[in-house]
């Protein structure tokens, strides 16, 4: 396989995952825009969201206020944004036309209609319930990719790299967004968190698509230490740090067994994996939450970079 | 052959079916009503969802087109194609021998049948490729050879197309499509099979692998990328070789061979399909700015290390201007008449000829030598006033830059509209393989000017396609 179809595969997989997670952190901030009864409260939410998604210092550029409908303009339509809905459709539909061959042609369909779709789509027409109408129709999209890849697709290593793709990027995500509001997560003297701290943990776990498997999981009401445990170290919930991590080990164990060879990349995947496999909530806390996130989203980089180098992506 | 009725290819003069079309006319009188419609329907339905689409230049993204298809087929005859194909052959043949000759003693510029200054100081000519020795002896290995007919018997070749001629892959997708729409109409007709191009394709490209290859050769296609408006055929015809689609970011070259980088690693590269053209192949050797090519390919090429298919420097042989010596070619290297007429052409670099021209610029046809895809052409029965004027002034600034002809009535072939079935003129370009023997493939693209009296049958400009059958006896 070419290095350049391999790293195709990669980030047409991370574009789509991408979309979808930028899809459900503009649904958060908007919903907690709409609630909030603090003068400036709209948009604080807002940017903190865009923080969040690491877009807030190109949202500045732009010299717009923030309000909901600058924001969803930019979180969505914006080709300056390079995280936008957009950007990102069009960034994984260009990844995968030049991947033809190594794709399904369900995969390239249920790809290309989403971008026909979602350029048929005028910016104006979509306010309120329009909004998150759109932005669950790309959360929907997001599946039915995923769906289509997971059914067609060959195991091969072709399969391999576009889970890397896809579980890179998970993990990046959630990382950032706990890191935004490690704050709110750590441990107090006063146990019982106000109302502005549950509002804050519900975003978090909304964000995170969470808020439901959270109940099922923890038997209790929302406690910032179980939402750290949840996203962090539980290994069923499958966009906890742990499970992407583990995902990403897996396949690029795939990759080393395929190939016959052992890199640089399976080193790193493993140190990334040591840093939450032996450790419990308490011992992150002690630790730092921050720094063990900022630790964490560098790790994740580093199988990026060394995913590019051991098989030449360029 | 100007202002005669043009011919129908499915009816004779007093309205009776010819031979060939017989029985898909009573197909199509068996039809019901709405019949035609619906199959016109289902095919579009059946291209979009192949994903077939070409880039318009200058368009969105995303606005990929499909080329219009009709659903009723053109046809033609064995003993027709035995005629066609023989000339075919014996022109591709004599071409590959010109680019020998040109690119090595230039005997017949020696003799005096092609005027050396028109060879020597074209910009179609690769001095670079002076003396090199192409696998086989072969430089054009893919070639589409433009043919119009204007009567029963009469066939004229417009173009040869033997740098890196497109569109093969809408005669393939024509042809599925129409087995999808109508499987029963090739049940009652015998049509010579299209499907082999892709394996002919792949048995051509490996039979002009460097010699020193052991095994099989490793192929790949070498594409200027998703933007390029023949990217669709690229990624289908890799796909169905079963060959890597590379661009040139893809490819390297170490020691004067030329390797791909995988994910495991090098892998040598024997034998490349490029669809770029020669200027951007080697940014060592030809334009310098390219990005699109590889450093150091052309070395490995004259090193014998790597077959370039087709060959630097063919576009001498396909050059508009060396066109009208093309019967002259066929003389020198085979010693025979050719079976295919050129269409006569006009010289205005001539005061005579130039002067005729200028005066009867209404009733011709003038292309710019370079000019390619219906641009830059004049068709003058269709023209305004003003839009001749420009061609005048043009031709008289740089007579050498164009080439005028008369204007001919291309056959005209029944044709799915919105008023029904009305004739539409058509061309037809045969594709041609040459490496180890000579395949053509039965037919070829058909492509027909889906505007009332319109000539101009580009894609790029309205033209539609057609599936063409040739018929086994």
């Amino acid at each position: 396989m070419l290095g350049r179809t391999a790293q195709n595969l990669f980030w047409l997989s991370r574009y789509v995952e991408r979309a979808e997670n930028m899809a459900r952190l503009l649904e958060v901030g908007y919903k907690m825009s709409l609630t909030s009864r603090r003068e400036g409260g709209e948009a604080e939410h807002l940017v903190s969201m865009m923080q969040a998604a690491e877009v807030d210092e190109a949202f500045e550029k732009t010299g717009r206020v923030a309000d909901v409908d600058t924001v969803a303009h930019f979180m969505v339509f914006d080709e300056e944004n390079p995280s936008s809905v957009k950007s990102c459709l069009m960034a994984a539909r260009t990844n995968a036309r030049s991947v033809r061959t190594a794709i399904t042609s369900d995969m390239w369909q249920s790809l290309n209609a989403a971008w026909l779709e979602f350029s048929q789509i005028k910016p104006r027409d979509v306010r309120g319930a329009r909004l998150l109408g759109l932005l669950q129709w790309v959360r929907q999209r997001s599946h039915e990719f995923r769906g289509a890849l997971l059914g067609t697709i060959l195991r091969n290593d072709g399969f391999a790299f576009s889970q890397a793709g896809n579980f890179v990027e998970r993990a990046d995500n959630t990382a950032r967004i706990l890191d935004m509001k490690y704050f709110v997560l750590l441990p107090r003297a006063d146990l019982v968190g106000g109302d502005l701290d549950i509002q804050q943990w519900t975003l978090i776990l909304r964000a995170a698509s969470a808020h439901r498997s959270y109940r099922h999981v923890y038997h209790d009401r929302y406690k910032a230490r179980n939402i750290a445990d949840f996203l962090i170290l539980k290994p069923e919930m499958p966009r906890s740090l742990i499970f992407c991590a583990g995902m990403i080990r897996d396949t690029l164990g795939t990759l080393a067994d395929l190939y016959g060879q052992r890199l640089v990349c399976h080193d790193v995947v493993d140190d990334l994996c040591a840093m939450i496999e032996n450790t419990s909530m308490e011992e992150i806390f002690a630790h730092g939450l921050h720094e063990f996130l900022t630790e964490f989203i560098e790790r994740n980089n580093r199988v990026t970079e060394c995913l590019s180098e051991s098989y030449n992506f360029y | 052959m100007g202002d005669a009725t043009p011919f129908d290819e499915m009816h004779n003069p007093d309205g009776t079916v010819r031979e060939p079309y017989r029985a898909l006319a009573q197909w199509i009188e068996a039809q019901p009503e709405n019949g035609l419609s619906l199959m016109q329907a289902d095919a579009e339905g059946i291209f979009r969802k192949l994903g077939i689409t070409f880039a318009v230049y200058g368009s969105d993204e995303g606005t990929e087109k499909l080329i219009p298809f009709d659903v009723i087929p053109r046809i033609i005859s064995a003993a027709e194609w035995r005629k066609l194909s023989r000339g075919i052959e014996q022109r591709v043949r004599a071409l590959n021998a010109f680019l020998h000759d040109i690119y090595h003693r230039q005997e017949i510029l020696k003799a005096g049948r092609v005027p050396a200054k028109l060879i020597l100081n074209n910009a179609a000519f690769c001095p670079d490729m002076m003396g090199v020795d192409p696998a086989r002896g072969v430089y054009s290995h893919i070639i589409g050879v433009d043919i119009v007919r204007v009567g029963p018997d009469e066939f004229y070749v417009l173009e040869d197309n033997l740098r890196t001629p497109s569109g093969v892959s809408y005669m393939l997708e024509d042809r599925e499509a129409m087995m999808q729409l109508a499987p029963d109409l090739f049940q009652r007709i015998k049509v010579a099979p299209v499907e082999t191009y892709p394996e002919n394709l792949r048995r051509t490209l490996e039979s002009v692998a460097p010699a020193n290859v052991t095994g099989t050769p490793s192929i790949a296609v070498l594409t200027p990328g998703i933007y390029n408006s023949a990217y669709f055929e690229h990624s289908f015809l890799a796909d169905q070789m079963g060959a890597q689609l590379c661009e040139g970011q893809d490819l390297f070259v170490d020691g004067g061979k030329v390797y791909m980088r995988t994910t495991t690693g090098p892998e040598r590269v024997d034998v490349i399909y490029r669809r770029i053209d020669d200027d951007f192949l080697d940014p060592l050797t030809f334009r310098p700015d390219s990005m699109l090519g590889v450093p150091g390919l052309f070395n490995a090429y004259r090193a014998g290390n790597v077959t370039l298919v087709n060959a630097p420097g063919t576009g001498i042989a396909d050059d508009k201007a060396v066109y009208t010596y093309v019967p002259a070619i066929i003389e020198f290297y085979l010693g025979e008449k050719a079976i295919l007429s050129n269409v006569p052409t006009y010289n205005c670099t001539d005061d005579d000829q130039r002067a005729w021209v200028l005066e009867n610029i209404g009733d011709l046809v003038v292309k710019e030598v370079h000019g390619s895809g219906g641009y830059g052409m004049l068709v003058g029965p269709t023209s305004t006033k003003a839009q001749q004027a420009e061609f005048k002034k043009k031709i008289e600034a740089r007579p050498d830059n164009y080439i005028v002809q008369p204007t001919l009535a291309l056959s005209t072939c029944p044709t799915y509209v919105n008023a029904g079935i009305a004739p539409r003129h058509v061309d037809l370009r045969p594709y041609v393989l040459v490496g180890d023997e000579i395949r053509i493939t039965p037919g070829g693209l058909t492509r027909v000017a889906l505007k009332k009296g319109s000539l101009v049958v580009n894609s790029s400009q309205g033209g539609g396609t057609k599936d063409t059958w040739v018929l086994e006896d």
